[in-house]
């Protein structure tokens, strides 16, 4: 129980701590990339140091639906992060909510965050919201075939239990249907944390606002809770796809050398997956709003594929 | 032990005193609003007793049967609590006891207001057929009970009989549950063929006798029958058309209960009548679940009228329950008892489930139907100022409905997923790609269900009104507000408590599969809820609503820490550099959906038409008309022909109805010679 207790605390901070270093990381690539110098990896964190310390104007239209939008995302992204293997195979709370948790917990979030984007009454927050809840849905399907695939390979929804039984057979990622799913969900990924091609985060014009212009009304403390809960967020879906497909060196125990070479590694992981995200942004152009449902076409193809090769495979 | 028997009689009896209370209001022109009140109280008191009848019956395990002889052939008067007819009940009663409570208040106004008495009596008369339909034991008495409450909600549905819109939807209900109890005579009288009696013990397990092709007759009937009543596509159109035009309180019920009537015969029949069923009947329910669900939510999300939204969410959801009966069929059929028992529980554990948050979200419209006199959500808008209570509670069912943790949609969807999932590895050849690929769909039906409730909310209650009638619409009063907290409260125990409600199922599963899987869908001292063994994947809402909490402390801290000098100001949105923000910025209902309006357009067909006005150059409008609908595809493509082909028909029918006596008498006397022919021959 004190254990659990214990676990639990830790992973709180560690999500919270790594989650702005990977956006930082990966902006800080970006810029490189684009040999511009971009700001320093430590940005995301000076700019929550800041948010939180801000006053902060509520729109007069808005009800308590758009302050308790802030909370209910955070917490709830916060939770999912928690149901999640990190650097311990054993997450704190997996037993608590698998994969579809995961993602029932995210998508209430989701739901909440567009409620609050039409709270203000505002046309940009409606319109952000529209759109976030049409991707996501069309996003669905994909992201769930995906996780499908890879929990029927593993018997069970419970992401401890899949990354254990992934950890048994170090080359299982090999396997055509593992490589299908993960294609389909790095789609996914890219979807839902709002990347080029479907969303841009730096960009604030109106055409193409997808997740700023749900959140154009807050500020403060308020946006430094939503800002980093979309962290966690990206935090959440890229250690799915990091520690359920490529589990190496994942903590079993508890000693110091295994956690410290888990942790390391857990993060060289994320980085080098920011560095694909990082370099699928600088590669491509956005999207027009409308060619988005044909990207998360061919991702739920692959996912399909993927299933089906498990089919012809492990019968 | 508790007096089972005489608590649902009683039951019976108060309905009975109730309605016919009704009926002599009614003519003595006793119209005051009391005389509502005192039958909505009959009506809850009744419903009390039956619920405890009812969760006695399942908490015991025992049948209660009873049965009166009529003196007409094959009739019995029987009625049976058994698992199955006593847990319908028990949702019959839970929700009848919250819509009874929310009438006080809502028959103060409404059409129902000037014959309270005529109302409460059908009201009443409904809800004893519908406790007569879920317990009678015998198959005559239960197509009885099953035409009473067709006539009875008819008569609801069109309470309001002088506007147009209620007479015609009425009139295709009455229409559509003519042709299905059709059906359901044909295949009820098959199976009774096979086992020589009417009575439901005696059909049980009569599936068997029936020879294959009988059976494989009997089967597509009986579920095509209840199907027009559970709202399947494409037997629906009656659906969006009747229910919205009902009274809300009866729109409720109608949502909630009565099309699970169905529900309960197809449960009745595929898993009491027939002891096992060939592969494809599990999956043509599995395949008309998928596309119930999905369909039912994209039509969901074109509508701008609340309750017709509803009524589409309706056939979504029968959907969903009705994917987990296909893969309780299916697991059946490939000799899997344990997930074909655990599929049954999230089909059956999802039928409560929707009676509950879908009766919460009628009612939440009808007290917004009350307070902004309108249906159309293009004309509400901040309603959560006005009305605080009813926006809670409607945000509640839509939580619960989205299918979101931890409230009971979320654990009902949870259950029909672990089924999906065993499926691929428990079945041979194709059907296992169905499983994941059904699974596949219920995840954007859940997503694209969120998706309209954000809508439906959001639209409906939040940012500025749109109408002089949503800016001073007023909250309901207490009774109605009672009845809503009622179905709230009972959305967020069912799935926080989940884990102690599940081993209701254990009767029922043993009665129809004969094995009890509660026992392992429950582990860690009642915490957590598994799909099968922990293992293959377990979840608990209680913790994950403690954890939800727990993890405020994480935000609050931070404020602590940081944010405590912060200001905090009001100031006005972002107008775009307008002259203050107006309704008119507002993003509207028809505007939200128009990217899945695109998206999915193969389905929706839609088609709109701009007209602008303008003096001098285009680029400066005077005014625009703009004018968007999508094609109903299932009444033009389906419906329209089908009564195109009747109508010819029966023209061509009338060429030999003269209206000549002389004609007439010709007829009768050349039937008189053929059948004497006949007969001398035969």
């Amino acid at each position: 129980m004190i254990e659990k207790i214990f676990s639990t605390l830790i992973q709180i901070a560690l999500v919270l701590l790594l989650s702005p270093l990977v956006t930082g990381f990966n902006r800080a690539f970006k810029a490189r990339v684009q040999t511009r110098r971009g700001p320093s990896l430590i940005q995301p964190y000076r700019d929550l140091y800041k948010l939180l310390r801000k006053g902060m104007v509520i729109p007069e239209t808005a009800s308590w639906i758009f302050t308790a939008t802030p909370y209910v995302l955070f917490v709830t992204t916060l939770l999912a992060s928690l149901l999640i293997p990190t650097v311990s195979a054993n997450a704190p709370l997996s037993l608590f909510g698998g994969v579809l948790a995961v993602v029932y917990l995210l998508a209430l979030g989701r739901f909440f965050l567009a409620l609050g984007g039409l709270d203000t009454g505002s046309s940009f927050g409606g319109l952000g919201s529209s759109r976030e809840m049409t991707i996501s849905a069309i996003a669905e399907p994909a992201l769930m075939l995906a996780v499908f695939t890879v929990a029927i390979g593993a018997g069970s929804t419970n992401l401890s239990t899949v990354a254990l039984s992934a950890l048994g057979q170090s080359w299982r990622f090999l396997a055509p249907s593992q490589m299908l799913a993960f294609a389909a969900l790095f789609i996914v990924l890219i979807a839902e944390t709002g990347r080029i091609p479907v969303d841009n985060p730096a960009t604030h014009l109106e055409l193409t606002m997808i997740h700023e212009a749900m959140i154009l009304e807050y500020s403060g403390p308020y946006l430094a809770l939503i800002e980093w809960a979309a962290f966690i967020k990206q935090l959440v879906l890229m250690t799915i796809l990091v520690n359920v497909f490529f589990p190496f060196g994942l903590a079993t125990d508890w000693s110091a050398g295994s956690v410290l070479f888990s942790l390391a590694l857990f993060i060289a992981k994320l980085l080098l997956l920011a560095i694909v995200v990082a370099v699928v942004e600088v590669s491509n152009a956005k999207m027009r709003l409308f060619r988005v449902p044909e990207l998360l076409a061919i991702a739920f193809v692959l996912s399909a594929l993927a299933l089906v090769s498990t089919f012809l495979f492990q019968a | 032990m508790w007096p089972i028997g005489e608590l649902y009689s009683a039951g019976l009896l108060v309905y009975a005193v109730a309605a016919l209370a009704g009926l002599a209001a009614y003519f003595r022109k006793l119209n005051a609003a009391w005389v509502a009140a005192c039958l909505c109280c009959a009506s809850l008191a009744a419903a009390a007793l039956e619920f405890c009848a009812s969760a006695g019956a399942l908490l015991a395990g025992t049948e209660f049967n009873w049965s009166l002889p009529s003196g007409i052939p094959f009739l019995h008067y029987g009625v049976c609590l058994d698992p199955l007819s006593a847990f319908f009940n028990l949702a019959l009663s839970l929700l009848a006891a919250c819509v009874a409570v929310y009438s006080v208040g809502y028959l103060k106004h409404g059409a129902a207001q000037r014959r309270p008495g005529l109302f409460c009596c059908f009201f009443n008369l409904m809800l004893l057929a519908l406790t007569l339909v879920f317990t009678a034991s015998n198959i005559v008495f239960f197509l009885i009970a099953w035409e009473l409450v067709v006539v009875t909600s008819y008569f609801l549905v069109v309470t309001d009989h002088e506007s147009l819109e209620s007479r015609q939807g009425g009139s295709l209900y009455m229409l559509m549950s003519r042709g299905g109890t059709g059906l359901l005579y044909i295949g009820f009288l098959l199976l009774a063929s096979a086992a020589g009696s009417m009575e439901f013990q005696a059909l049980h397990g009569c599936g068997a006798k029936l020879s294959p092709a009988l059976g494989a007759a009997a089967f597509p009937m009986l579920f095509f029958g209840f199907g027009v009543k559970a709202g399947i596509i494409p037997l629906h159109i009656w659906l969006p058309a009747a229910h919205p035009v009902a009274p809300s309180n009866v729109s409720a019920l109608m949502s909630g209960i009565v099309i699970k009537t169905g529900i309960y015969g197809m449960a009745r029949v595929f898993f009491d009548f027939y002891p096992d069923l060939p592969v494809w009947a599990g999956m043509l329910v599995l395949a008309a679940g998928v596309i119930s669900a999905l369909l039912g939510v994209l039509y969901a999300l074109m509508e701008h009228d609340l309750k017709r939204l509803l009524a589409y969410h309706s056939i979504e959801n029968i959907g969903i329950i009705l994917m987990g009966f296909g893969s309780a069929l299916l697991f059946r059929s490939f000799g899997h008892p344990q997930l074909a028992a655990l599929a049954l529980v999230a089909g059956l554990f999802h039928t409560l489930n929707h009676g509950v948050f879908k009766c919460l979200l009628f009612l939440g419209a009808g007290s917004v139907l009350q307070g902004a006199k309108t249906r159309n959500m293009e004309e509400m808008g901040g309603l959560i100022r006005r009305m605080p209570w009813t926006a809670l509670f409607f945000l509640i069912g839509a939580i619960a409905i989205s299918g979101l943790p931890p409230l009971n949609g979320f654990v009902s969807e949870w259950f029909t997923y672990q089924g999906l999932l065993a499926g691929f590895g428990a079945t041979p050849t194709l059907t296992r790609i169905a499983f994941p690929i059904a699974g596949a769909m219920l995840a954007l039906t859940a997503a694209l269900a969120a998706a309209c409730f954000v809508k439906a909310f959001g639209i409906t209650f939040l940012a500025l009104p749109r109408t002089e009638n949503a800016e001073h619409a007023s909250e309901a009063p207490l009774s109605m507000k009672t009845g809503m907290a009622a179905l709230a409260l009972s959305c967020v125990v069912l799935g926080l408590g989940a884990t102690w409600f599940i081993p209701v199922f254990a009767s029922i599963t043993q009665q129809a599969f004969g094995v009890q899987i509660t026992g392992q869908l429950v582990a860690g001292n009642s915490l957590l809820l598994t799909a099968g063994s922990v293992h293959n994947g377990s979840v608990s809402p209680l913790v994950l609503a403690v954890a939800l909490v727990a993890l405020g402390a994480v935000p609050l801290l931070l404020w602590f820490a940081l944010g405590r000098k912060s200001k905090r100001a009001t100031g006005p949105a972002w107008d775009c550099g307008l002259p203050g923000l107006t309704s008119a910025n507002e993003y509207t209902a028809t505007a939200f959906s128009k990217p899945l309006r695109m998206i999915f357009g193969a389905i929706f067909r839609p088609h709109r038409e701009i007209q602008a006005e303008f003096d001098v150059s285009p680029y400066y409008p005077k005014a625009i008309h703009f004018e968007s609908e999508i094609e109903p595809t299932f009444e033009t493509q389906i419906y329209q022909p089908l009564l195109k082909g009747f109508m010819a028909l029966t023209a061509r029918m009338r060429k030999i109805q003269t209206g000549s006596i002389h004609a007439y008498l010709a007829y009768i006397f050349v039937t008189l010679i053929l059948l004497l022919l006949i007969e001398v021959r035969g």
